[in-house]
């Protein structure tokens, strides 16, 4: 196996001139930032890979804006060291999944908008592509393309910004992007509900949602994962985690009115900021499944039909799974690599959503679709918008869909 | 009157077979769907953008997806364009037809299909009105949290198509942020399903990308919008300032200090008289600079955050702090804001720019847009979404003096310039369409307007939807 040769750009110019390199050579690149997730998607047969973690640093911040500007390879932790500096934050609260996949890497704030890693809050604060304002991005000819800006709304032209945020660098490399920031909550509280099976987290999760009480995150632990949190303090029992945040007076309040409208499902409790910024940490990061020899799913379907999903995979095969975003996000996790029709299926009969195959061996990866097939019209416009953005289909081609090539020739 | 905007020479071999695609689309359509007499083609003629009109070629109202999908179809076939239009409340021409293209209207897909409050979503028709969701949904404690000053009226098909904001999208963020899934109808009348009832889409993110591209894509019929568990309470507090830069720092400040209240709205004195005198809302009048600060909650909630806002506001030399006392009251204020363009329409013609500007540069640019108001020899009411440094300043003018039109459509321009020049962009949430078309290449280079029209063609390669508006005429030769 050839060696491929890694180009590190210091400078957006460094980065247009490597991408019109390889366009002017033929050459096929792998787009990375640390290279954290690097185990997700389709195998990327590159002859050069340029990262971005040569283009480091916060550009420009003016927290009374509540906006920041950053080189696309800087480290995630160095932005949130900024941040916290001014008590602020990434409201979507990106999530981590180095460990999950057996990285040692550091990822980056590009790798973070990339990929749309988004936390437990995005259930009420939205994803990490709503945070994202404004990117500066070197498209599959080499130019280097702005869209967006850095004000909180905008909507002059097509909203590039969206279409790059989640492209796994199939669009473009970014070289700089602009993101909306919060202020910190002044506090933070989890209630706790033991004991709930996942049907009735199920409807505890949506009846909490629907009261005014601002829940900012969701979660049901089931009893095979919930000893993995919190350094094993609810082993044996499920529980169910409801967090709200905010000035202090607000959320003892929201935080009395919550508890008499759950009352209902009997056993609650609450743990503090501290215990609570862990516990949502280790749910977004995917803790239970971290070392654990088994193919991960990462599912994305209606709130209420998550646990319904998970029970319906147990008849046939071994399952163990949890929830987040009021059970609309279930992680997955299974001994065998049989599955991946069936499961695509039952999301279907369910009402809809798809499932990404987050940690697996090279070897499945190489024989499922990583990512969920889309219906063929859906299929094809995006091969025609890649084929716009990337003519010559450069930019990490086949990451998201193996049906890449077949796809351009059909859009042309 | 002279029109600075020019809209694309209408094909005159279109035009010229009119009564063939009339009978085309006769054939596709139930006879009330479809509308070819002149004098009632004339309310299609413009949007809320009235210096412009245009008469269309025909006006379709289909009611359903299908119909919608063969008349796409044909326009196709026949290469007739398409002007989408939704209630045509356009501030920006966005719906604004020409001679050789057909208005597909959605006013009679106005139904909501279903409300799932365990998975606190809507599935609408795109012709059903932004408020109908909220009034379907309030008696079981939810709403559609975007909410544009022409609610009343305006569709969910046109905010998707502009990406419409409102006074409450600062805390709730704008339609982009609220939507779940589309129902598309493209180009060769394929129809696409995008989305769903879970949080997010697999692939590219085309919901992020169809939305706001104002009708530029293709036509939207169906939508899953995100519902929200109402508030248990909201108070409309009204700050009033007796300088324009006291009142801009204090939103600053308030921002800064990490306090993120439902909305903060701002008036000048001219649009605190204007709305005054249209609604009554008990504004005070002997203040320069008028902040409506909405907070929200149960009464302990909005109590602390209050307290932190008026700290604030203190130390800018806040003059008048007056709470709402009743939900009557609250409803007062908020019909005073929203009325403020149809109030001001009551004393002269005016001009409603959208500017956004970073919040440190909102001193400077209303400094700069008296001074450019003032060099026209015109006037300016200024009415605006402050806590996200959306601007909307009014120029006030009497169209029928064709030399003032001009004055107000140049001095626009020149504010939207400072708007761009002071590191923000040429609109917030109205949308480009034809008024800001010819300012794209202020704020975007050749290569990136390029990329968008790229784009935009994996879509629509022929350009039948939407033909004159957003991209300027002069850019568009070789992409």
């Amino acid at each position: 196996m050839s060696e491929t040769k890694l180009i590190l750009p210091t400078s957006a110019d460094e980065l247009v001139d490597a991408v019109k390199g390889a366009v002017k050579g033929g050459k096929v690149i792998k787009v990375s930032g640390a290279g954290t997730k690097d185990v997700v998607g389709n195998h990327v047969a590159a002859d050069i890979e340029i990262s971005t973690t040569k283009l480091s640093g916060v550009t420009e911040y003016i927290h009374s804006e509540l906006v920041m500007t950053a080189q696309a390879g800087t480290p995630l932790s160095v932005i949130e060291k900024e941040l916290a500096k001014n008590n602020q934050m990434l409201a979507f609260e990106p999530s981590d999944y180095a460990q999950l996949l057996g990285s040692d890497k550091e990822q980056t704030i590009g790798g973070v908008f990339a990929t749309n890693m988004s936390g437990s809050r995005r259930l009420s604060a939205g994803a990490a592509r709503d945070a994202l304002l404004g990117v500066k991005f070197v498209n599959g000819k080499g130019q280097l393309i702005k869209s967006g800006g850095k004000v909180m709304k905008n909507v002059t032209g097509l909203d590039l910004v969206k279409l790059l945020a989640g492209s796994w660098g199939t669009l473009g490399i970014m070289s700089e992007v602009t993101f909306k920031v919060l202020p910190r909550p002044e506090i933070m509280k989890t209630i706790l509900i033991s004991g709930l099976s996942d049907a009735d987290a199920t409807s505890a999760m949506a009846k909490a949602m629907g009261q005014s009480t601002e829940v900012s995150s969701a979660a049901h632990l089931p009893q095979s994962v919930s000893g993995s949190f919190l350094d094993g303090v609810y082993d044996g029992q499920s529980i169910t985690a409801l967090r709200l945040e905010g000035l202090k007076e607000s959320v003892d309040d929201r935080e009395k009115r919550l508890m008499d409208a759950l009352s209902e499902y009997g056993n609650l409790s609450v743990i503090k900021t501290e215990q609570s910024a862990i516990l949502w940490q280790e749910i977004a990061n995917v803790k239970p499944f971290i070392g654990r020899d088994t193919i991960i799913w990462k599912v994305s379907v209606a709130p209420s039909e998550g646990h319904k999903l998970v029970a319906e995979l147990a008849k046939t095969t071994e399952v163990d799974a949890y929830y987040d975003w009021q059970g609309g996000l279930v992680w997955v996790s299974l001994k065998s690599d049989h599955y991946t029709t069936h499961l695509r299926q039952l999301i279907k009969s369910l009402g809809g959503g798809h499932a990404t195959l987050t940690r697996a061996t090279k070897d499945v990866r190489s024989e499922v679709d990583v990512f969920e097939p889309q219906p063929l019209p859906v299929a094809a416009l995006s091969a025609r918008i890649k084929a716009q953005i990337d003519p010559q289909n450069i930019l990490n081609p086949g990451r998201m869909s193996q049906n890449d090539d077949v796809m351009n020739k059909a859009a042309v | 009157m002279t029109e600075l905007i020019k809209f694309l020479e209408p094909n005159a071999q279109i035009i010229s077979k009119r009564s063939s695609i009339i009978s085309g689309l006769a054939e596709i359509l139930p006879d009330d769907c479809l509308i070819t007499d002149e004098r009632e083609l004339v309310p299609f003629e413009t949007d809320a953008f009235i210096a412009y009109r245009r008469l269309p070629l025909a006006v379709v109202l289909p009611e359903t997806t299908e119909q919608v999908a063969e008349v796409v179809k044909y326009c196709h076939e026949h290469e007739v364009p398409i002007v989408p239009r939704g209630a045509g409340t356009s501030l920006a021409g966005g719906a604004i037809p020409q001679e050789d293209a057909i208005v597909i209207g959605l006013s009679k897909m106005n139904r909501i299909l279903d409300v799932d409050l365990a998975n606190r979503c809507a599935v609408v028709q795109a012709g059903v009105t932004n408020i109908a969701i909220s009034q379907e949904t309030d008696s079981e404690g939810f709403f559609y949290a975007p909410d544009p000053s022409s609610q009343l009226a305006c569709t969910i098909g046109g905010n998707i198509g502009m990406n419409s904001g409102g006074a409450h999208c600062l805390k709730y963020g704008v339609t982009t942020n609220n939507l779940l899934a589309l129902k598309m109808v493209m180009f060769d009348g394929t129809v696409i399903d995008l989305g769903g009832k879970a949080l997010d889409m697999p692939g590219y993110d085309l919901i992020g990308l169809l939305c706001g591209s104002e009708g530029q894509m293709g036509i939207i019929t169906e939508a899953t919008v995100k519902l929200l568990a109402k508030p248990e309470g909201a108070k409309p507090v009204l700050f009033g300032f007796d300088t324009p830069e006291d009142a801009g720092r204090c939103v600053r400040d308030v921002i800064g200090a990490g306090i993120i209240p439902v909305a903060i709205e701002y008036m000048d004195k001219p649009a605190i008289e204007i709305c005054e005198a249209f609604a009554n809302a008990g504004y005070p009048m002997d203040v320069e600079a008028l902040l409506i600060v909405e907070v929200e909650g149960s009464e302990a909630e909005m109590d602390a955050m209050l307290d932190k806002i008026i700290q604030v506001a203190k130390t800018h030399n806040v003059k008048t702090v007056k709470e709402s006392q009743s939900a009557f009251e609250a409803a007062l204020i908020w019909k005073g804001r929203k009325s403020a363009f149809g109030a001001t329409g009551r004393i002269a013609d005016y001009m409603c720019m959208d500017g956004t500007v970073p919040l440190s540069q909102l001193a400077f640019v209303l400094e700069g847009t008296a001074k450019i108001i003032e060099k026209y020899g015109l006037r300016v009411a200024n009415v605006f979404h402050a806590g996200d440094g959306n601007m909307h300043p009014l120029i006030l003018f009497n169209m029928n003096d064709p030399e003032e039109s001009v004055k107000a459509e140049q001095a626009g321009m020149d504010i939207l310039r400072l708007c761009v020049d002071a590191g923000g962009c040429l609109t917030g949430e109205h949308g480009v369409g034809i008024e800001k078309r010819d300012l794209m290449t202020h704020q975007y280079s050749k290569e990136d307007l390029d990329q968008q029209m790229a784009v935009r063609a994996a879509f629509d390669p022929q350009w039948i939807f939407n033909p004159s508006k957003v991209f300027p005429l002069e850019v568009r030769e070789d992409a």
